[in-house]
Protein backbone atom coordinates (compact mmCIF):
# COMPACT_ATOMS: atom_id res chain seq x y z
CA UNK A 1 0.00 0.00 0.00
CA UNK A 2 1.34 3.33 -0.74
CA UNK A 3 2.46 5.67 1.58
CA UNK A 4 2.87 9.25 1.20
CA UNK A 5 2.85 9.52 -2.83
CA UNK A 6 3.25 12.93 -4.81
CA UNK A 7 -0.20 14.57 -4.73
CA UNK A 8 -1.64 14.68 -8.35
CA UNK A 9 -5.46 15.94 -7.40
CA UNK A 10 -5.83 18.75 -4.76
CA UNK A 11 -9.55 20.11 -4.27
CA UNK A 12 -9.03 23.15 -1.55
CA UNK A 13 -12.16 24.08 -0.28
CA UNK A 14 -14.93 22.79 -2.86
CA UNK A 15 -18.42 23.97 -2.47
CA UNK A 16 -20.86 23.02 -4.65
CA UNK A 17 -24.90 25.20 -4.41
CA UNK A 18 -27.29 24.46 -6.52
CA UNK A 19 -30.29 27.08 -6.98
CA UNK A 20 -33.52 24.54 -6.35
CA UNK A 21 -36.18 27.71 -6.22
CA UNK A 22 -35.59 30.29 -4.97
CA UNK A 23 -33.64 28.64 -2.35
CA UNK A 24 -30.05 27.14 -2.35
CA UNK A 25 -29.43 23.87 -1.48
CA UNK A 26 -25.24 22.73 -0.46
CA UNK A 27 -24.32 19.68 -2.82
CA UNK A 28 -20.92 19.75 -1.71
CA UNK A 29 -19.95 21.60 1.67
CA UNK A 30 -16.47 22.28 2.04
CA UNK A 31 -14.29 19.47 0.85
CA UNK A 32 -10.59 19.10 0.60
CA UNK A 33 -8.82 16.29 -0.39
CA UNK A 34 -5.99 15.11 -1.95
CA UNK A 35 -5.47 11.87 -4.15
CA UNK A 36 -1.58 11.20 -4.27
CA UNK A 37 0.05 9.85 -7.63
CA UNK A 38 -0.56 6.35 -8.39
CA UNK A 39 -3.45 5.15 -6.13
CA UNK A 40 -6.52 4.16 -6.23
CA UNK A 41 -9.08 6.11 -4.64
CA UNK A 42 -12.58 5.69 -3.65
CA UNK A 43 -15.46 7.72 -2.64
CA UNK A 44 -18.09 6.31 -1.26
CA UNK A 45 -21.95 7.44 -0.18
CA UNK A 46 -25.53 6.97 -0.43
CA UNK A 47 -27.36 8.29 -3.57
CA UNK A 48 -28.00 12.02 -2.95
CA UNK A 49 -24.59 12.39 -0.62
CA UNK A 50 -22.60 14.29 -3.56
CA UNK A 51 -20.26 11.93 -4.45
CA UNK A 52 -21.38 12.32 -8.21
CA UNK A 53 -20.87 16.83 -8.29
CA UNK A 54 -17.71 16.25 -5.88
CA UNK A 55 -15.89 13.72 -8.66
CA UNK A 56 -17.31 15.89 -11.47
CA UNK A 57 -15.44 18.97 -10.03
CA UNK A 58 -12.05 17.25 -10.83
CA UNK A 59 -12.46 17.34 -14.30
CA UNK A 60 -15.16 20.73 -13.85
CA UNK A 61 -17.94 19.06 -15.68
CA UNK A 62 -19.65 20.54 -11.92
CA UNK A 63 -17.95 23.85 -11.78
CA UNK A 64 -17.90 24.16 -7.96
CA UNK A 65 -19.63 27.44 -6.62
CA UNK A 66 -15.99 28.59 -4.62
CA UNK A 67 -12.70 26.65 -3.88
CA UNK A 68 -10.15 25.56 -6.31
CA UNK A 69 -9.11 22.30 -8.21
CA UNK A 70 -5.83 21.58 -8.70
CA UNK A 71 -5.10 18.26 -11.08
CA UNK A 72 -1.40 17.62 -12.02
CA UNK A 73 -0.01 21.52 -10.77
CA UNK A 74 -2.31 23.32 -12.77
CA UNK A 75 -5.65 25.42 -11.10
CA UNK A 76 -8.10 24.05 -13.42
CA UNK A 77 -10.89 26.75 -12.13
CA UNK A 78 -8.19 30.02 -13.75
CA UNK A 79 -8.32 28.13 -16.84
CA UNK A 80 -10.04 29.81 -20.17
CA UNK A 81 -12.21 27.10 -22.16
CA UNK A 82 -9.78 26.28 -24.20
CA UNK A 83 -6.70 25.65 -21.74
CA UNK A 84 -9.32 23.64 -19.74
CA UNK A 85 -10.62 21.24 -22.72
CA UNK A 86 -6.83 21.08 -23.57
CA UNK A 87 -6.21 19.45 -19.49
CA UNK A 88 -8.81 17.58 -19.41
CA UNK A 89 -7.56 15.76 -22.27
CA UNK A 90 -5.32 14.10 -19.54
CA UNK A 91 -8.40 13.22 -17.28
CA UNK A 92 -10.32 10.21 -18.66
CA UNK A 93 -13.98 9.60 -17.45
CA UNK A 94 -15.98 6.58 -17.67
CA UNK A 95 -19.55 6.42 -16.66
CA UNK A 96 -22.42 4.28 -15.21
CA UNK A 97 -24.57 4.36 -18.14
CA UNK A 98 -21.40 3.98 -20.50
CA UNK A 99 -22.22 7.21 -22.67
CA UNK A 100 -20.89 6.03 -25.92
CA UNK A 101 -21.82 7.42 -28.98
CA UNK A 102 -24.70 5.20 -30.42
CA UNK A 103 -24.32 6.41 -34.09
CA UNK A 104 -20.43 5.19 -33.95
CA UNK A 105 -18.85 2.25 -34.36
CA UNK A 106 -16.64 0.69 -31.74
CA UNK A 107 -13.40 2.03 -33.35
CA UNK A 108 -15.26 5.57 -33.91
CA UNK A 109 -15.78 5.80 -30.24
CA UNK A 110 -12.23 4.88 -29.23
CA UNK A 111 -11.24 7.60 -31.78
CA UNK A 112 -12.92 10.11 -30.78
CA UNK A 113 -10.95 11.61 -28.22
CA UNK A 114 -8.19 11.26 -30.63
CA UNK A 115 -9.28 13.43 -33.27
CA UNK A 116 -9.91 16.13 -30.87
CA UNK A 117 -6.26 15.83 -30.31
CA UNK A 118 -5.92 16.06 -33.95
CA UNK A 119 -3.79 13.01 -34.34
CA UNK A 120 -2.79 11.83 -37.93
CA UNK A 121 -5.34 8.90 -39.29
CA UNK A 122 -2.26 6.14 -39.33
CA UNK A 123 -1.72 7.22 -35.65
CA UNK A 124 -4.86 7.18 -34.73
CA UNK A 125 -5.83 3.79 -36.23
CA UNK A 126 -2.73 2.38 -34.55
CA UNK A 127 -3.63 3.73 -31.19
CA UNK A 128 -7.08 2.38 -31.74
CA UNK A 129 -5.78 -1.22 -32.27
CA UNK A 130 -3.36 -0.82 -29.31
CA UNK A 131 -6.68 0.05 -27.23
CA UNK A 132 -8.78 -2.39 -28.48
CA UNK A 133 -5.93 -5.07 -27.47
CA UNK A 134 -5.55 -3.39 -23.83
CA UNK A 135 -9.34 -3.46 -23.18
CA UNK A 136 -9.67 -7.35 -24.91
CA UNK A 137 -12.16 -6.07 -27.30
CA UNK A 138 -10.53 -7.63 -30.81
CA UNK A 139 -12.63 -7.95 -33.31
CA UNK A 140 -15.05 -6.06 -32.53
CA UNK A 141 -14.00 -2.83 -33.69
CA UNK A 142 -16.77 -2.75 -36.30
CA UNK A 143 -19.84 -3.07 -34.06
CA UNK A 144 -22.01 -0.70 -32.90
CA UNK A 145 -22.76 -0.58 -29.15
CA UNK A 146 -26.05 -1.97 -29.42
CA UNK A 147 -24.36 -4.61 -30.56
CA UNK A 148 -22.41 -5.52 -27.28
CA UNK A 149 -22.74 -6.59 -23.59
CA UNK A 150 -23.09 -4.11 -20.81
CA UNK A 151 -19.28 -5.32 -19.88
CA UNK A 152 -17.82 -4.99 -23.54
CA UNK A 153 -19.34 -1.05 -23.64
CA UNK A 154 -17.75 -0.48 -20.66
CA UNK A 155 -14.29 -1.60 -22.05
CA UNK A 156 -15.12 0.43 -24.77
CA UNK A 157 -15.65 3.31 -22.23
CA UNK A 158 -12.21 2.59 -20.57
CA UNK A 159 -10.12 2.73 -23.58
CA UNK A 160 -11.87 5.70 -24.92
CA UNK A 161 -11.03 6.98 -21.53
CA UNK A 162 -7.41 5.91 -21.60
CA UNK A 163 -6.51 6.83 -25.60
CA UNK A 164 -4.72 10.24 -24.73
CA UNK A 165 -2.47 8.63 -22.17
CA UNK A 166 -4.10 10.49 -19.22
CA UNK A 167 -2.55 10.75 -15.56
CA UNK A 168 -6.16 10.08 -14.01
CA UNK A 169 -8.82 7.87 -14.91
CA UNK A 170 -12.29 9.02 -13.23
CA UNK A 171 -14.91 6.11 -12.78
CA UNK A 172 -18.80 7.36 -12.01
CA UNK A 173 -19.98 4.52 -10.85
CA UNK A 174 -18.77 2.26 -13.37
CA UNK A 175 -19.68 -0.68 -12.53
CA UNK A 176 -23.16 -0.20 -11.21
CA UNK A 177 -25.29 -1.01 -14.37
CA UNK A 178 -23.16 -4.48 -14.21
CA UNK A 179 -23.95 -7.53 -12.72
CA UNK A 180 -21.72 -8.87 -10.43
CA UNK A 181 -19.30 -11.22 -12.76
CA UNK A 182 -18.77 -8.47 -14.89
CA UNK A 183 -18.49 -5.94 -12.54
CA UNK A 184 -15.21 -7.84 -10.99
CA UNK A 185 -14.38 -8.40 -14.45
CA UNK A 186 -14.36 -4.66 -14.80
CA UNK A 187 -12.83 -3.94 -11.56
CA UNK A 188 -9.65 -6.03 -12.23
CA UNK A 189 -9.19 -4.14 -15.66
CA UNK A 190 -9.10 -1.02 -13.76
CA UNK A 191 -6.60 -2.55 -11.20
CA UNK A 192 -4.55 -3.46 -14.10
CA UNK A 193 -4.63 -0.55 -15.56
CA UNK A 194 -3.67 1.56 -12.15
CA UNK A 195 -0.44 -1.24 -11.88
CA UNK A 196 0.35 -1.14 -15.67
CA UNK A 197 -0.09 2.11 -16.65
CA UNK A 198 0.75 4.12 -13.68
CA UNK A 199 -2.77 5.82 -13.94
CA UNK A 200 -4.08 7.04 -10.95
CA UNK A 201 -8.06 6.38 -10.11
CA UNK A 202 -10.39 8.35 -8.72
CA UNK A 203 -14.20 6.16 -8.24
CA UNK A 204 -17.31 6.61 -6.92
CA UNK A 205 -19.28 4.22 -5.90
CA UNK A 206 -21.81 2.99 -3.40
CA UNK A 207 -21.05 -0.29 -3.20
CA UNK A 208 -18.47 -1.05 -0.21
CA UNK A 209 -17.35 -4.35 -2.18
CA UNK A 210 -16.07 -2.03 -5.55
CA UNK A 211 -14.22 -0.24 -2.11
CA UNK A 212 -13.15 -3.69 -1.21
CA UNK A 213 -11.98 -5.16 -4.02
CA UNK A 214 -9.70 -2.11 -5.94
CA UNK A 215 -9.49 1.01 -3.84
CA UNK A 216 -6.29 1.96 -1.49
CA UNK A 217 -7.56 4.74 0.11
CA UNK A 218 -11.56 5.74 0.68
CA UNK A 219 -13.56 8.46 1.45
CA UNK A 220 -17.03 7.98 2.85
CA UNK A 221 -19.01 11.13 1.84
CA UNK A 222 -22.38 11.45 3.62
CA UNK A 223 -24.81 15.15 3.15
CA UNK A 224 -22.19 16.85 1.34
CA UNK A 225 -19.57 15.97 3.65
CA UNK A 226 -16.55 13.62 4.08
CA UNK A 227 -17.28 12.15 7.37
CA UNK A 228 -14.29 9.28 7.22
CA UNK A 229 -11.25 9.47 5.28
CA UNK A 230 -8.50 6.67 5.58
CA UNK A 231 -7.00 3.76 4.20
CA UNK A 232 -9.18 0.87 3.18
CA UNK A 233 -8.03 -1.61 5.77
CA UNK A 234 -8.61 0.73 8.43
CA UNK A 235 -11.38 2.48 7.13
CA UNK A 236 -12.81 -1.04 6.78
CA UNK A 237 -11.79 -3.10 10.47
CA UNK A 238 -12.48 0.05 12.28
CA UNK A 239 -15.25 2.00 11.25
CA UNK A 240 -16.09 5.30 13.01
CA UNK A 241 -18.78 7.11 11.53
CA UNK A 242 -22.51 5.36 11.33
CA UNK A 243 -22.50 5.65 7.44
CA UNK A 244 -19.40 4.15 7.56
CA UNK A 245 -20.48 1.01 9.70
CA UNK A 246 -23.03 0.28 7.67
CA UNK A 247 -21.60 0.89 4.88
CA UNK A 248 -19.50 -2.18 6.00
CA UNK A 249 -22.18 -4.20 7.46
CA UNK A 250 -22.95 -4.53 3.79
CA UNK A 251 -20.01 -6.48 2.81
CA UNK A 252 -19.64 -8.42 6.23
CA UNK A 253 -20.55 -12.31 6.01
CA UNK A 254 -21.55 -12.20 9.66
CA UNK A 255 -24.50 -14.27 10.18
CA UNK A 256 -27.73 -12.73 11.93
CA UNK A 257 -27.04 -10.56 15.52
CA UNK A 258 -24.01 -10.87 17.09
CA UNK A 259 -25.08 -9.38 20.14
CA UNK A 260 -27.65 -12.18 20.95
CA UNK A 261 -25.02 -14.31 20.02
CA UNK A 262 -22.71 -13.10 22.52
CA UNK A 263 -25.46 -13.28 25.02
CA UNK A 264 -25.98 -16.68 24.27
CA UNK A 265 -22.59 -18.05 25.46
CA UNK A 266 -21.35 -18.53 28.82
CA UNK A 267 -17.54 -17.93 28.03
CA UNK A 268 -15.47 -15.09 27.09
CA UNK A 269 -16.46 -13.56 23.65
CA UNK A 270 -13.67 -11.64 21.34
CA UNK A 271 -13.46 -10.27 17.90
CA UNK A 272 -9.81 -10.54 16.57
CA UNK A 273 -9.20 -9.18 13.48
CA UNK A 274 -5.56 -10.14 11.71
CA UNK A 275 -4.44 -9.03 8.34
CA UNK A 276 -2.10 -9.47 5.55
CA UNK A 277 0.58 -12.76 6.00
CA UNK A 278 -0.68 -13.50 9.59
CA UNK A 279 -3.89 -14.34 8.15
CA UNK A 280 -2.77 -18.01 7.47
CA UNK A 281 -0.65 -18.63 10.29
CA UNK A 282 -1.92 -21.04 13.01
CA UNK A 283 -1.79 -18.16 15.79
CA UNK A 284 -4.78 -18.87 17.49
CA UNK A 285 -3.67 -22.54 18.15
CA UNK A 286 -0.22 -21.72 19.13
CA UNK A 287 -1.50 -19.31 21.54
CA UNK A 288 -4.17 -21.72 23.17
CA UNK A 289 -2.47 -25.18 22.56
CA UNK A 290 -0.10 -24.95 25.84
CA UNK A 291 -3.04 -23.60 28.23
CA UNK A 292 -6.20 -25.17 29.39
CA UNK A 293 -8.45 -22.28 27.59
CA UNK A 294 -10.90 -24.06 24.86
CA UNK A 295 -11.89 -22.02 22.15
CA UNK A 296 -15.22 -22.03 20.11
CA UNK A 297 -15.36 -20.17 16.67
CA UNK A 298 -18.42 -18.53 16.62
CA UNK A 299 -18.22 -16.84 13.31
CA UNK A 300 -15.18 -15.95 10.58
CA UNK A 301 -14.39 -14.64 7.76
CA UNK A 302 -11.48 -14.84 5.41
CA UNK A 303 -11.03 -12.48 2.67
CA UNK A 304 -8.74 -10.28 0.78
CA UNK A 305 -9.01 -6.40 0.65
CA UNK A 306 -7.39 -5.52 -2.62
CA UNK A 307 -3.98 -8.02 -2.14
CA UNK A 308 -4.28 -7.77 1.34
CA UNK A 309 -5.63 -10.97 2.39
CA UNK A 310 -7.81 -10.39 6.31
CA UNK A 311 -9.91 -11.90 8.35
CA UNK A 312 -12.04 -11.91 11.47
CA UNK A 313 -13.12 -13.94 13.87
CA UNK A 314 -15.42 -14.25 16.59
CA UNK A 315 -14.16 -16.17 19.65
CA UNK A 316 -14.88 -17.42 22.98
CA UNK A 317 -12.65 -18.77 25.24
CA UNK A 318 -13.61 -20.86 27.86
CA UNK A 319 -11.22 -20.92 30.65
CA UNK A 320 -9.54 -19.45 33.96
CA UNK A 321 -9.22 -15.81 33.49
CA UNK A 322 -6.02 -15.32 34.23
CA UNK A 323 -4.87 -17.85 31.27
CA UNK A 324 -7.32 -15.91 28.80
CA UNK A 325 -5.51 -12.65 29.65
CA UNK A 326 -2.21 -14.12 28.66
CA UNK A 327 -3.77 -15.42 25.75
CA UNK A 328 -5.07 -11.88 24.98
CA UNK A 329 -1.64 -10.56 25.06
CA UNK A 330 0.39 -12.76 23.14
CA UNK A 331 -1.99 -12.57 20.59
CA UNK A 332 -2.27 -8.51 20.72
CA UNK A 333 2.02 -9.07 20.42
CA UNK A 334 1.40 -10.94 17.76
CA UNK A 335 0.10 -8.03 15.86
CA UNK A 336 -3.62 -8.96 15.90
CA UNK A 337 -5.83 -6.81 17.05
CA UNK A 338 -8.35 -8.32 20.01
CA UNK A 339 -11.76 -7.06 21.18
CA UNK A 340 -13.85 -8.36 23.70
CA UNK A 341 -17.52 -8.62 23.14
CA UNK A 342 -18.45 -9.72 26.47
CA UNK B 1 -64.92 7.99 -66.07
CA UNK B 2 -63.62 9.10 -69.55
CA UNK B 3 -60.45 11.44 -68.66
CA UNK B 4 -61.65 13.89 -71.42
CA UNK B 5 -60.57 17.26 -70.14
CA UNK B 6 -57.20 16.11 -68.68
CA UNK B 7 -54.47 17.47 -70.63
CA UNK B 8 -51.56 15.37 -69.81
CA UNK B 9 -48.93 18.31 -71.13
CA UNK B 10 -50.29 20.53 -68.65
CA UNK B 11 -50.71 17.81 -65.30
CA UNK B 12 -46.46 17.54 -66.24
CA UNK B 13 -45.47 21.15 -66.36
CA UNK B 14 -48.01 21.43 -63.08
CA UNK B 15 -46.14 18.46 -61.46
CA UNK B 16 -42.62 19.83 -62.40
CA UNK B 17 -43.81 23.21 -60.85
CA UNK B 18 -44.91 21.12 -57.76
CA UNK B 19 -41.54 19.09 -57.64
CA UNK B 20 -39.79 22.06 -58.11
CA UNK B 21 -41.40 24.15 -55.32
CA UNK B 22 -40.84 21.50 -52.93
CA UNK B 23 -37.15 20.89 -53.70
CA UNK B 24 -36.29 24.22 -53.92
CA UNK B 25 -38.31 25.43 -50.61
CA UNK B 26 -37.51 22.22 -48.78
CA UNK B 27 -33.94 23.02 -49.43
CA UNK B 28 -34.18 27.05 -47.78
CA UNK B 29 -36.05 24.87 -45.00
CA UNK B 30 -34.18 22.98 -43.78
CA UNK B 31 -30.86 25.23 -44.30
CA UNK B 32 -33.01 27.44 -42.06
CA UNK B 33 -35.10 25.73 -40.23
CA UNK B 34 -31.74 23.75 -38.45
CA UNK B 35 -30.22 27.17 -37.58
CA UNK B 36 -33.18 28.16 -35.81
CA UNK B 37 -33.78 24.66 -34.27
CA UNK B 38 -29.67 24.41 -33.17
CA UNK B 39 -30.22 28.12 -31.77
CA UNK B 40 -33.55 26.93 -29.87
CA UNK B 41 -32.07 23.72 -28.60
CA UNK B 42 -28.79 25.45 -27.54
CA UNK B 43 -30.11 28.04 -25.74
CA UNK B 44 -32.61 26.07 -23.86
CA UNK B 45 -32.38 25.71 -20.36
CA UNK B 46 -29.33 23.45 -18.78
CA UNK B 47 -28.07 23.22 -22.38
CA UNK B 48 -24.55 24.41 -23.61
CA UNK B 49 -25.38 27.90 -24.41
CA UNK B 50 -28.47 28.95 -22.16
CA UNK B 51 -29.67 31.94 -22.50
CA UNK B 52 -33.25 31.85 -21.36
CA UNK B 53 -34.18 35.64 -23.17
CA UNK B 54 -32.89 34.39 -26.62
CA UNK B 55 -34.59 31.42 -26.54
CA UNK B 56 -38.07 32.90 -24.96
CA UNK B 57 -37.90 35.86 -27.87
CA UNK B 58 -37.08 32.89 -30.47
CA UNK B 59 -40.04 30.39 -29.29
CA UNK B 60 -42.28 33.57 -29.11
CA UNK B 61 -41.45 34.10 -32.72
CA UNK B 62 -41.52 30.82 -33.90
CA UNK B 63 -44.82 30.01 -32.26
CA UNK B 64 -46.30 33.10 -33.75
CA UNK B 65 -45.62 32.00 -37.02
CA UNK B 66 -46.94 28.68 -36.56
CA UNK B 67 -50.25 29.58 -35.32
CA UNK B 68 -50.94 31.42 -38.60
CA UNK B 69 -52.63 29.30 -40.83
CA UNK B 70 -50.78 29.11 -44.18
CA UNK B 71 -53.30 30.54 -46.56
CA UNK B 72 -53.54 33.60 -44.57
CA UNK B 73 -49.49 33.73 -43.67
CA UNK B 74 -49.27 33.57 -47.46
CA UNK B 75 -51.46 36.52 -48.31
CA UNK B 76 -49.95 38.71 -45.11
CA UNK B 77 -46.21 38.59 -46.16
CA UNK B 78 -47.02 39.01 -50.32
CA UNK B 79 -45.19 42.28 -50.03
CA UNK B 80 -42.05 40.26 -48.47
CA UNK B 81 -42.18 38.05 -51.41
CA UNK B 82 -42.63 40.50 -54.32
CA UNK B 83 -39.48 42.65 -52.25
CA UNK B 84 -37.57 39.03 -52.71
CA UNK B 85 -38.75 37.63 -55.68
CA UNK B 86 -40.26 40.19 -57.71
CA UNK B 87 -43.57 38.72 -58.06
CA UNK B 88 -45.85 37.15 -55.84
CA UNK B 89 -47.25 34.57 -58.72
CA UNK B 90 -46.07 31.10 -59.86
CA UNK B 91 -43.45 29.10 -58.15
CA UNK B 92 -41.07 31.86 -57.53
CA UNK B 93 -43.92 33.97 -55.87
CA UNK B 94 -44.71 30.50 -53.55
CA UNK B 95 -41.01 29.40 -52.82
CA UNK B 96 -40.79 32.34 -49.87
CA UNK B 97 -44.16 31.63 -48.08
CA UNK B 98 -43.40 28.58 -47.94
CA UNK B 99 -40.37 28.85 -46.73
CA UNK B 100 -41.25 31.01 -44.14
CA UNK B 101 -44.33 28.71 -42.89
CA UNK B 102 -42.02 25.85 -43.23
CA UNK B 103 -38.76 26.88 -41.49
CA UNK B 104 -40.31 27.54 -38.30
CA UNK B 105 -41.96 23.77 -38.26
CA UNK B 106 -38.94 22.41 -38.88
CA UNK B 107 -37.05 23.97 -36.46
CA UNK B 108 -39.32 22.50 -33.85
CA UNK B 109 -38.59 19.05 -35.32
CA UNK B 110 -34.84 19.66 -35.28
CA UNK B 111 -35.11 21.02 -31.61
CA UNK B 112 -36.82 18.29 -30.46
CA UNK B 113 -34.45 15.52 -32.37
CA UNK B 114 -31.65 17.50 -30.97
CA UNK B 115 -33.47 16.83 -27.26
CA UNK B 116 -33.45 13.22 -27.70
CA UNK B 117 -29.48 12.76 -28.25
CA UNK B 118 -28.71 11.61 -24.34
CA UNK B 119 -27.20 13.72 -22.23
CA UNK B 120 -24.75 11.67 -21.08
CA UNK B 121 -22.97 11.33 -24.64
CA UNK B 122 -22.75 15.34 -24.41
CA UNK B 123 -21.29 15.37 -20.87
CA UNK B 124 -18.48 12.21 -22.12
CA UNK B 125 -17.41 14.54 -24.67
CA UNK B 126 -17.35 17.67 -22.69
CA UNK B 127 -14.87 15.28 -20.41
CA UNK B 128 -12.83 14.50 -23.16
CA UNK B 129 -11.83 17.89 -23.84
CA UNK B 130 -14.90 18.98 -27.21
CA UNK B 131 -15.35 22.21 -28.04
CA UNK B 132 -18.95 23.43 -28.37
CA UNK B 133 -18.24 23.20 -31.85
CA UNK B 134 -16.65 19.76 -31.57
CA UNK B 135 -20.15 18.82 -29.69
CA UNK B 136 -22.49 19.93 -32.30
CA UNK B 137 -20.52 18.86 -35.15
CA UNK B 138 -19.22 15.53 -34.06
CA UNK B 139 -21.85 14.56 -31.34
CA UNK B 140 -25.25 15.99 -31.86
CA UNK B 141 -25.50 15.72 -35.67
CA UNK B 142 -24.48 12.39 -35.59
CA UNK B 143 -26.52 11.20 -32.76
CA UNK B 144 -29.91 13.03 -34.11
CA UNK B 145 -29.36 11.32 -37.81
CA UNK B 146 -32.28 9.45 -37.79
CA UNK B 147 -34.39 11.76 -35.91
CA UNK B 148 -33.71 14.52 -38.26
CA UNK B 149 -34.27 12.31 -41.52
CA UNK B 150 -37.08 12.03 -39.88
CA UNK B 151 -38.08 15.83 -39.21
CA UNK B 152 -37.03 16.27 -43.14
CA UNK B 153 -39.17 13.61 -44.03
CA UNK B 154 -42.50 15.22 -42.41
CA UNK B 155 -41.12 18.92 -43.39
CA UNK B 156 -41.11 17.38 -47.29
CA UNK B 157 -44.65 16.16 -46.71
CA UNK B 158 -46.15 19.25 -45.29
CA UNK B 159 -44.63 21.33 -47.59
CA UNK B 160 -45.92 19.12 -50.83
CA UNK B 161 -49.55 20.00 -49.05
CA UNK B 162 -48.54 23.60 -48.62
CA UNK B 163 -48.13 24.17 -52.27
CA UNK B 164 -51.26 22.67 -53.76
CA UNK B 165 -52.83 25.36 -51.10
CA UNK B 166 -50.57 28.37 -52.88
CA UNK B 167 -53.12 27.73 -55.79
CA UNK B 168 -55.75 30.20 -53.53
CA UNK B 169 -53.04 32.53 -54.82
CA UNK B 170 -52.21 31.29 -58.26
CA UNK B 171 -48.84 29.27 -57.11
CA UNK B 172 -48.90 26.93 -59.98
CA UNK B 173 -48.43 23.24 -59.28
CA UNK B 174 -50.88 20.69 -58.91
CA UNK B 175 -52.90 22.10 -56.18
CA UNK B 176 -53.57 25.11 -59.03
CA UNK B 177 -54.36 22.95 -61.45
CA UNK B 178 -57.18 20.69 -59.09
CA UNK B 179 -58.54 24.31 -57.94
CA UNK B 180 -58.57 26.47 -61.57
CA UNK B 181 -60.11 23.18 -63.38
CA UNK B 182 -61.11 20.64 -60.62
CA UNK B 183 -62.91 22.87 -58.66
CA UNK B 184 -63.88 26.09 -60.86
CA UNK B 185 -64.78 24.30 -63.77
CA UNK B 186 -66.02 21.01 -62.29
CA UNK B 187 -63.75 18.99 -64.17
CA UNK B 188 -63.61 16.12 -61.86
CA UNK B 189 -61.58 13.72 -63.72
CA UNK B 190 -58.76 16.82 -63.42
CA UNK B 191 -59.06 16.80 -59.98
CA UNK B 192 -58.73 13.13 -59.62
CA UNK B 193 -55.69 12.84 -61.53
CA UNK B 194 -53.70 15.56 -59.63
CA UNK B 195 -55.19 14.34 -56.00
CA UNK B 196 -53.36 10.77 -57.02
CA UNK B 197 -50.18 12.24 -58.18
CA UNK B 198 -50.16 14.41 -54.67
CA UNK B 199 -50.97 10.98 -52.98
CA UNK B 200 -48.55 9.26 -55.09
CA UNK B 201 -45.44 11.80 -54.62
CA UNK B 202 -46.24 11.49 -50.45
CA UNK B 203 -45.64 8.37 -50.80
CA UNK B 204 -42.64 8.26 -52.08
CA UNK B 205 -41.21 10.78 -49.54
CA UNK B 206 -42.66 9.43 -46.57
CA UNK B 207 -41.34 6.02 -48.02
CA UNK B 208 -37.64 7.22 -49.04
CA UNK B 209 -37.34 8.95 -45.40
CA UNK B 210 -38.14 6.14 -43.70
CA UNK B 211 -35.44 4.00 -45.50
CA UNK B 212 -32.71 6.48 -44.56
CA UNK B 213 -33.92 6.66 -40.65
CA UNK B 214 -34.02 3.02 -40.66
CA UNK B 215 -30.44 2.87 -42.89
CA UNK B 216 -29.30 5.26 -40.01
CA UNK B 217 -30.92 3.71 -36.61
CA UNK B 218 -28.55 1.64 -34.80
CA UNK B 219 -30.32 1.53 -31.39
Amino acid sequence: MMQEGLKLIHLESITKKYRVGSTSVDAVTDISLTVRKGEIFGIIGHSGAGKSTLLRCINLLERPSSGTVNVGGVDLTKLTDRQLQKERRKIGMIFQHFNLLSMATVRENIAFPLKLAKLSGTEIKNRVDELLKLVGLEGHGDKYPAQLSGGQKQRVGIARALANNPDVLLCDEATSALDPQTTNAILSLILDINQKLGITVVLITHEMQVIRSICDRVAVIDDGQIVELGDVIDVFLKPQHKVTQDFVDEVSDSAGDLGQLVKARSGRVFRVHFVGELTYEPILYNAVKKTSVQFAILQGTISRMKQTPYGELIVELIGPDAEIGGIIDRLKQDGLNVEELT
Amino acid sequence: MSFENVRWEEIWEASKDTLSMTVWSLAFTIVIGFILGLILFLTSRRQLLEQSIVYSVLSFVVNIIRSVPFVILMITIMPFTKLITGTTFGVAGTIPPLIVAAAPFFARLVETALREVDRGVIEAAVAMGASKWDIVSRVLLREARPGLLAAVTVTAVTLVSYTAMSGVIGGGGLGDLALRYGYQRFQTDVMLVTVVLLIVLVQLLQTAGDLLVRRYSRK
